[in-house]
């Protein structure tokens, strides 16, 4: 018996190893509101006038933008810089081979990047970027080291340097401090990437909010029809004993 | 004669439409005494429905080519009319007709269902879930992504470590020395074709030696011991149809309504049904950091990693884990109890049950896991308990307390 208590014990101690074995960087928590269109168009702006040069979104197409409450107009007035017709995808004009040598690696497709890198990460990534004279850009990030990417919108968020620590013999990074102010403040810079990251994990599955609707109709559908068969077995099971 | 009579008629001088309705629903008897756990056999056949009919549809849209498999299937979430809602389907069916199969499997241990006379029915069984398996498997590469990519380089692999031919064998299997448009060609033929049809046929092998056999029951007991004198119906069988059809029926509402909150509440389900590294292009020159194969695979991949390497070779691993599967053939034979049902059976029985399921998901907890030293420990402990559960069982079931059944069903 007292074997198996150890037993027992040991299994209780299992959940513990997932813990250990996760990373730790810390995330900050993106504010994402798929209901908030204004946020989500914010977004969407941000996204083709900074993003779309470099990377491609090539599964997304500009027409789709009318899904978080904009005009076929709009959209091509405002939105469209690479693209003649609205049904064509978000592609990118910079060839493969070209990214590739400028940036070391060729940038992502960003259609399903907020599916493969979840919200947060982005949110804190897009924050995160540090000066760093040994790196060819210029420029690190806290949460992905030695990144190819530079920092796109420092005109906005200003020049971050990291602030040390000494831990045992080494120096480590404790976090960023602003060096040189940007056009808007970091908390308005905080906001504008919660917009665009919030645009991101809309363009991940576009159909998201419909499906989520569609599943209470689903479900309200379903309990219905549960209680009608419920009681249809009770009677046909009633002579059985 | 009414007119549907007479077309009735006709044909059944010609086919036996009313004697196989006759003989496997309206005076097919089942006992009456079927519990919760007699929901999943059904279910199990509803889902395989829902995955053929659900991948046709995928089918019409999918492109099984390495440069436009990853394109295609976000083309279906998109542009496809109701794409999303049958891929979502399909993703959410594969993860649950493996929780529907366990749960059975489950119910099968318990109540004794592979004991004499359903040996047949329990092998054809676990012929299904291994088809099952190689169906899920071949089906994970479809998409394209990094772990379908990386996933099935490493399954692939442990074809190469067989002794002698392994290289060769596993270049066979992939049509390539890497896994490449060549090997995403062949697993889409045999995802979409070979192995659906021999999951078909022995689903109609399983159903065929049931009903030959009749079914098991909680109590364990021959409902054919006692028939009607006039009759010959079983005094503790009712017909299958009406009184479990609508049974099931409420069952498959219960189900419908866990698939659906999934499906449209949360297909990825935290990354166990849609792993975040999926959404990633396979990159044959970018190795994740931890590739884990989906949960339903995990309890015995930790099998294969908790065996270490002998003479510089992995293949006592794989044999371990090949071997984990192989002895479930065996089960009518390794049982020796006098008894059928966990009801009747004795304490030695129910705790060895107790800490094989446990072993089993815990196995299956460790294989999520990258591999650490004291991960490790718990996956050999976990095995040895697996192992043993069989290999000990014609001991243990022999020596084991047995209450007496009753002679009839219980209720």
């Amino acid at each position: 018996m007292k074997r198996l208590k150890n037993f027992i014990f040991l299994l209780a101690a299992v959940p513990l190893l997932a813990v250990a074995s996760e990373g730790n960087i810390h995330l900050d928590k993106a504010p994402v509101n798929l209901a908030d269109q204004e946020s989500l168009q914010r977004g969407a702006r941000l996204f083709v006038n900074s993003c779309l040069n470099c990377h491609s979104a090539a599964s997304m197409r500009y027409s789709r933008m009318q899904d978080i409450g904009l005009t076929e107009d709009q959209i091509k007035d405002n939105l469209m810089f690479a693209a003649e017709k609205p049904g064509e995808t978000m592609k990118v004009a910079m060839s493969k081979g070209d990214a590739k040598l400028w940036f070391g690696a060729t940038p992502p497709d960003l259609s399903v990047i907020a599916r493969s890198r979840g919200a947060d990460w982005l949110y804190t990534y897009l924050r995160s970027f540090y000066r760093d004279e040994t790196r060819p850009t210029g420029w690190n990030n806290l949460v992905f080291d030695k990144v190819g990417m530079p920092h796109v919108m420092w005109n906005l968020q200003g020049e971050l340097v990291p602030r040390y620590k000494k831990e045992g013999e080494h120096e480590v990074i404790d976090g960023l401090e602003l060096a040189k102010p940007g056009s808007v403040t970091l908390a308005e810079y905080d906001a504008m990437v919660g917009d665009l990251v919030n645009y991101l994990v809309w363009m991940g599955e576009p159909d998201q909010l419909k499906r989520k609707q569609l599943g209470l109709i689903v479900l309200a559908f379903l309990a219905i029809f549960f209680v009608v068969a419920y009681y249809l077995k009770k009677e046909f099971w009633k002579d059985i004993h | 004669m009414s007119a549907l009579q007479k077309v009735m008629g006709w044909v059944d001088d010609r086919f036996p439409l009313t004697a196989t309705y006759k003989a496997h629903l309206s005076e097919y008897y089942a006992p009456k005494n079927f519990n919760f756990w007699y929901f999943f056999g059904s279910l199990a056949l509803l889902v395989l429905v829902l995955q053929i009919v659900t991948g046709i549809f995928l089918t019409m849209n999918y492109k099984p080519d390495a440069e436009l498999a990853f394109a295609s299937v976000e083309y279906i979430m998109r542009d496809v009319e109701w794409g999303w809602l049958i891929r979502y389907m399909h993703s959410t069916g594969a993860s649950l007709f493996f929780v529907v199969v366990y749960l059975h499997m489950f119910r099968g241990l318990m109540y004794g269902s592979y004991r004499k006379p359903r040996e047949l029915i329990w092998i054809f069984g676990v012929l299904i879930y291994l088809a099952l398996m190689a169906e899920a498997f071949l089906g994970y590469l479809l998409p394209w992504g990094q772990m379908s990519f990386w996933g099935a380089q490493v399954i692939v692999n442990l074809f190469a470590a067989v002794p002698f031919i392994g290289d060769d064998l596993s270049i066979w299997i992939r049509g390539d020395y890497v896994i490449s448009d060549a090997t995403l060609n062949r697993f889409f033929a045999f995802h979409v074709i070979a192995l659906p049809l021999v999951l078909l046929g022995l689903v109609v092998a399983h159903l065929v030696a049931l009903h030959e056999v009749g079914s098991n029951n909680p109590d364990g007991v021959e409902i054919k011991k006692h028939k009607d004198p006039v009759t010959h119906i079983p005094l503790d069988g009712i017909p299958f149809h009406p009184y479990y059809t609508v049974k099931d029926i409420v069952g498959v509402i219960v189900f419908l309504m866990v698939f659906s909150a999934i499906v449209f509440f949360g297909p990825e389900m935290g990354g166990y049904f849609l792993e975040a590294n999926n959404f990633v292009p396979a990159d044959p020159l970018k190795t994740p950091p931890h590739i884990a194969p989906l949960w339903y695979f995990t309890p015995f991949y930790a099998i294969l990693r908790a065996v270490p390497p002998m003479f510089g070779s992995q293949f006592p691993g794989v044999v371990a884990m090949g071997m984990s599967i192989v002895l479930m053939f065996f089960l009518p034979w390794l049982d020796r109890s006098k008894v059928k049902s966990i009801r009747y059976r004795g304490p030695i029985y129910k705790i060895m049950l107790t800490l094989f399921i446990i072993s089993f998901i815990g196995l299956g907890y460790l294989g999520l896991l990258p591999s650490t030293p004291v991960a490790t420990i718990f996956a050999q402990i976990f095995s040895v308990i697996y192992f043993l559960f069989f290999l000990l069982m014609p001991w243990y079931t022999s020596i084991d307390k047995t209450k007496p059944e009753p002679e009839r069903v219980t209720g």
